[in-house]
Formats: C-alpha cells, structure tokens, sequence
C-alpha cells in the first residue's frame, strides 16, 4: 500500500518534478499527473509548491486539481477497477453488471475496500463501445464482461 | 519468406483477448518450432470479429475470427499459416461483406499493418498529401480544404476549410493547431482507432494544417481515458520527429511544425472545444463564451485552429487525391465520408466508413444485423450522450448533418448506440440530465441548475407526482437549457430528453397506466 509520505519529503519530490516540467506550455496538468504517478494521488502538501513554482495562488491550483475527475486527494486501493456506466454499456446491461461487482466487493462507487485491494470506479466511457459492456482494471481493458469475467476480476483483485 | 501473423493490439482486440492470443501463438510456434513474425497491427473496426488475425500468404492476406486462445492449436493444425480452412476462416478481410462495403478514406490504412511503421505507412500513400502541401502557398492549401467541402468530425459540422481561413488570415508571431480527441461520447471509438490504428494520418493531418494557417506547434488532447491510444501517439511523434516529418523543416521544407501530446483528466466537458483550451494552458476546463473565436484568441489568446482528429486525419487523403475527388462521395451538403460507430446492443458492432447518406434503418438493420440480444431494435441514441433517441419509425432518415437536424436529431460525432425493447426512455432521460449534472463545468446557470432540477422533475414524474404538470415543467427545462446554455452540454442534453419524451411518450406514464399499455 502507498505509505503516506512525510510533507518535507512531498515538497522535494514535487519541486523536482516542477522542476523538470516547468519549461512545458500550459504546464499545470503535465504536472499535476506526475504529481499523481508518483505518489498515487495530488498529496495537500503538493499544493502550496505547485503554487509557488508556477506563480500561481493556492486557491488557483485547489481550483485546478478539484475541478477534474481523475485527480485524487487520498491514495487508491491496490487496484482500481473502473466500471463503464455509460449509454452503449448500458444498453448491454453495465447497471446489472455495477450491482454485481459491489455486492461481491461490498463497496459503492468512489470507494475502497477496508482491506486497501480495491477502488471501484464508474467511468463514462472507454471507447469499447462495441464490446460492451467493458470495464478497465489497473489500466488494463476489458470487453464483454459476464458473470465469468466479473468473478475472474473479483478474484484478481482479491488475491 | 517468414510467414507473417497480424494480431491486433487496439485496445477494442486487447479487451476481446488479443493479447492472451497473441501469447498462445507465440508459444504454439515455439513448441512446433515454426519460425513467423508477428506484427502487431491495429484493428479494422469490425469488432464482432475480434480478435481478427491475419496471415500473409502468397495469395494475400487471410482473416481468422473472432479467435480463441483455445482456437491457437486447432489453427496450426489446418495449416492456418498458408490460409488453410477453419471454423475461424473468414478468407480476404476485404472481401468481408462488412469491409467490402464500406468506402475507407480517413481509415484506408487503419488496422493493416504496424501503426509505428513509417516504411508501412509511405507504402500505402502516406506522406503523398504533406508533400503536396509543403510544396503549395498556405491559401491554395486552404482552399483545397474548403472545396473538399469537409466539415468539423467532431460534431459541430463546421466547414474545416473557413476555420482554417480565419487562422491564415489572422497576424500572429505565433499560432497553434489543437487537436481535440477528448473523444468522451459514448458509442464513439473512432479518434481512438485512428490514434492507435493509425497515428501518422493525424500527425500528418496536422502539419499540413500548420503549413496552411502558419502555425508552427500542435497539440493532441486525448483523454486520459485512451492510455493505449497516448501511448502508440508519443510513440509516433518522435518517429516523425526523426523522420523530419516534424521538426524545424517539415520533409525539407522551409516550414517548421512540432507537436506534443497532451492527456486530459477525466472531464467530458473538455472536449467542448474552449474548455479544451483552457484545460490545456492548465486552468479549469470551464468553458468560453465566444466571440472571440478560437481562430482569433484560442491558445494562450493566440490564433488557434481547433480541430477533431477525424477532420485533420481526413486531410491527407484530401491533400493527395484533391478536393474533388473527396467531394464526391456524400450527399447535399454532407460531403465525403463519414466512420459511423455502431454501438451497444447490436449483433455486428465496429466501425463503419462510407459515404453521407445511408439511412438510419441500412445502417442498424443491414450493417449492423440488430440487436446483439436478438430482441426488437427500440431504440437507437444517434451523436453520443448528446443525442437524440430515434425511434424505428424514422429510421428512414439519411445519415446527413442536415437531415438529423430536420428530425430533431444530430449525427454529432457519428456514433450510434443500439437498445433492444428493455431499454426503459425514462431512464434514460433521467441518466441524460444526470450525467449533464456531473459533468458541468459550473459557469452557467441553465447547464448547471438546469441539470440536476431535470433529474429531480424526473423522479417526481416517475414516482407518479402530479405527472402532467411535471412533464410540462421538464419539457420548459429543456427548452432554457437549450437556448440559455452556453455550450453543447447544456444546450443539446434536451436532445436525449425531449427525444424521449417524443417518441417514447408510454415510457413517462405513470407507473400504473404504464403497465396497462404493456
């Protein structure tokens, strides 16, 4: 599991990677992205360096980091399941497949299991749309799922 | 000669088992001590046959799918590697009714050979349009452009060749050319099947627009949701960097052109061009009001032309055989062609280029074979969340950016998403207004309130509260939305919803005179 980094340690790692992306054009969400590679999510204490390596107010760089889906403000499960929930999965039946998944973890959307193994997701489209329904696990896609497939991914992400 | 075995890597095959049976290949060739390269192509777009592996053979190419890991032994027993005969076989893959009807154009190379081949790529025409470019004055380029008569892929159907005027036209020390492939519609996959499928079409595309508007430095903005389509694209952009595709003399001319690749962060609003901007100068991706024109102040307030990928991988083709030749496919004023999505429930989904004009009915019925379910077609979702619901009474309409806009529809960026007779509109009205709620950007009120009272006067209509008065209420909601919204989100979220309540009138009954009419 990513183990909380200490702030002073948070500070370094981002001032270098600020550092090294700095010169790009528009450089706030190649950072914020390697902010969250590095350490699994946007850490708080990242915030007020992104803000001073970029001249830009704390409020500015909170503004950025909340308004997108992908950023996190705590670190994920070891896996991250995202489940697609949007109209071509749902014509294949993505809700009863949503139902399925959650009972057999026992975590809702936006939630990890108390064991740290898994973040489930909903996410509204993979471009898998004519494999429906679909799903992505730890980057990885997956088509077509049924109740086999879900029990397989279940089991992974168990282990 | 080594026999060569295509197995695709597109992320449609790999969710599908194309990577299980690329490994059950290798290990069978092993075992037999076969000696074959394997190329790792990207897909065709006929996913209903994925994963599809071809083998060259004196002959030509020959198609097996969709194949199982556990089909890998019994291929090599029928002698797979000359063509020999399988229940897999499905013989040349142009031959194959589902390709041999279409009229590939933009995708004329996708899913053929290795995306990162540039040697591959030249070999089937690419380049030919650059250079033509490179050696024309930057308006003869934009003219060309406009009289092909392409218009905007995206969705807005806007003439690609006055966007690009506006940009040439404009003084600037420095402009840009932004592709959008913040590809979020569901029911759309083709910017993704171009990106992994064929990168240097788009790359290609894009400094061809450089060279016409002046711009010297793009962007691809592709959503972090397509980390196999970011992957194959930096892959690409430094092959035609070393190329001197890109770079300070684009194929040894004076003109410079380079690009980066940038990813999204999970916001569907994003791809509404002005949020995109803002997103990418790393703000909130909230959206614009216009004027001012994106061509006029669009990156870092400089002129910008902001296309979709499908646009700018259409031009090379424009660019090597001229606007006429690309202006004659198609119908009024729908122009060339168009690679219809066919998604969700149904039997034959994939990819689908062809020229405007097939009706609605040819494509879902004829192309698509129905539903996937085998159930009755009651709905099909035209343009992504935004889109209308069409109902089989008007699947006569032509597939044509005016003719939807006739029936209170929208073809948006071409992809359609199949419902069979359990699909209940109320529902999906509700997840329309639902999903507007979650993905606003916040700046104006309509999209904003708009959304989340529509799921609210939705719940009441099917909990049976005061159902007249809060049909009419939803249906007044709709039209503020539409006509106060900012943007497409607000403003076209009333398609799904008033489609609905059109064609599927049943479907908002109360609960009790809902299971009479069944």
């Amino acid at each position: 599991m990513t183990m909380q980094a200490a702030s002073t340690e948070i500070a370094s790692r981002t001032a270098a990677i600020i550092d090294e992306m700095k010169g790009l054009e528009g450089p706030l969400l190649p950072i914020l992205h390697s902010i969250q590679e590095e350490f699994g999510h946007v850490p708080k204490d990242a915030l007020p360096v992104i803000a001073d390596g970029l001249n830009l107010s704390r409020a500015e760089v909170h503004g950025v980091v909340s308004f997108y889906h992908d950023f996190r403000a705590h670190p994920a499960g070891r896996h991250v399941l995202k489940l697609c929930q949007a109209e071509a999965c749902q014509s294949m039946g993505s809700d009863a497949v949503a139902a399925k998944v959650k009972q057999l973890l026992g975590i809702d959307f936006h939630e990890t299991t108390r064991d740290g193994s898994v973040t489930l997701e909903p996410v509204y489209c993979l471009g898998l749309c004519a494999c429906s329904p679909s799903a992505m696990l730890d980057g990885e896609v997956i088509g077509r799922l049924d109740d086999e497939k879900i029990e397989e991914i279940v089991a992974e992400v168990r282990s | 000669m080594i026999p060569r075995i295509y197995i695709p890597a597109d992320s449609g095959a790999l969710a599908l088992g194309a990577e299980k049976v690329a490994k059950a290949i290798e290990a069978e060739l092993k075992e037999r001590g076969v000696e074959a390269k394997i190329v790792r192509n990207g897909s065709r777009g006929a996913y209903f046959l994925e994963p599809m592996v071809e083998v060259a053979t004196a002959e030509g190419r020959v198609a097996y799918g969709p194949v199982k890991p556990s089909d890998v032994k019994s291929l090599f027993d029928s002698g797979f590697l000359k063509g020999g005969h399988h229940k897999r076989w499905l013989g040349a893959p142009d031959k194959i009714p589902f390709f041999a009807k279409q009229t590939r154009l933009t995708f004329a190379r996708c899913g053929i050979n290795d995306p990162l081949s540039l040697d591959a790529y030249k070999s089937l025409g690419g380049l030919r349009g650059l250079q033509n470019a490179v050696a024309m004055a930057p308006a003869d380029v934009v003219k060309q452009v406009t009289e092909s008569g392409l218009r905007g892929r995206g969705g807005a159907g806007f003439p690609t060749g006055i966007k690009w005027k506006t940009v040439l036209d404009t003084a600037g020390e420095q402009k840009y050319i932004v592709c959008n492939a913040d590809e979020g519609d569901s029911a759309t996959f083709a910017d993704r099947m171009i990106m992994e499928g064929d990168p240097f079409v788009l790359i290609e595309g894009m400094a061809i627009a450089g060279i016409a508007t002046g711009a010297t430095k793009g962007f691809v903005y592709i959503r972090s949701e397509y980390p196999h389509a970011v992957a194959t694209m930096n892959k690409a952009v430094a092959i035609a960097r070393k190329a001197g595709v890109l770079g300070p003399s684009v194929l040894g001319s004076p003109n410079a052109f380079d690009m980066e690749i940038r990813v999204g962060a999970g916001a569907y609003v994003c791809g509404e061009e002005t949020s995109l901007l803002n997103s990418l100068e790393g703000k909130r991706g909230v959206v614009r009001a216009k004027p001012p024109l994106p061509a006029i102040q669009g990156l870092f307030g400089k002129p910008t032309v902001i296309n979709n990928v499908i646009s700018l991988a259409s031009v090379p083709i424009i660019m090597d055989k001229g606007a006429a030749y690309y202006k004659d496919f198609g119908m009024g004023r729908s122009r060339g062609t168009i690679p219809i999505q066919i998604a969700g429930n149904v039997k034959q989904g994939g990819l689908f280029e062809t020229a405007f004009g097939l009706t609605l009915g040819e494509i879902v019925d004829d192309i698509g074979g129905g539903t996937a379910s085998g159930r009755p077609v009651k709905a099909v979702q035209v343009g992504g969340p935004l889109g209308a619901y069409f109902p089989r009474a008007l699947f006569d309409t032509p597939f044509d950016y005016e003719e939807f806009a006739k029936r209170d529809g929208l073809i948006g960026h071409a992809g359609i998403t199949v419902f069979d007779d359990s699909a209940d509109m109320m529902k999906q009205a509700r997840f329309a207004m639902e999903f507007c709620a979650i993905e606003s950007c916040g700046k104006c009120t309509p999209c904003r309130i708009g959304s989340t009272r529509g799921v609210e006067v939705l719940d009441k209509l099917a909990a049976g509260i005061e159902p007249e008065k809060n049909l009419a209420l939803v249906t007044d909601l709709c039209n503020t939305m539409k006509f106060g919204s900012l943007c497409a989100l607000g403003g076209f979220t009333p398609y799904p919803v008033m489609s609905s309540i059109t064609h599927f009138p049943d479907d908002f009954k109360p609960a009790p005179a809902r299971v009479a009419a069944e």
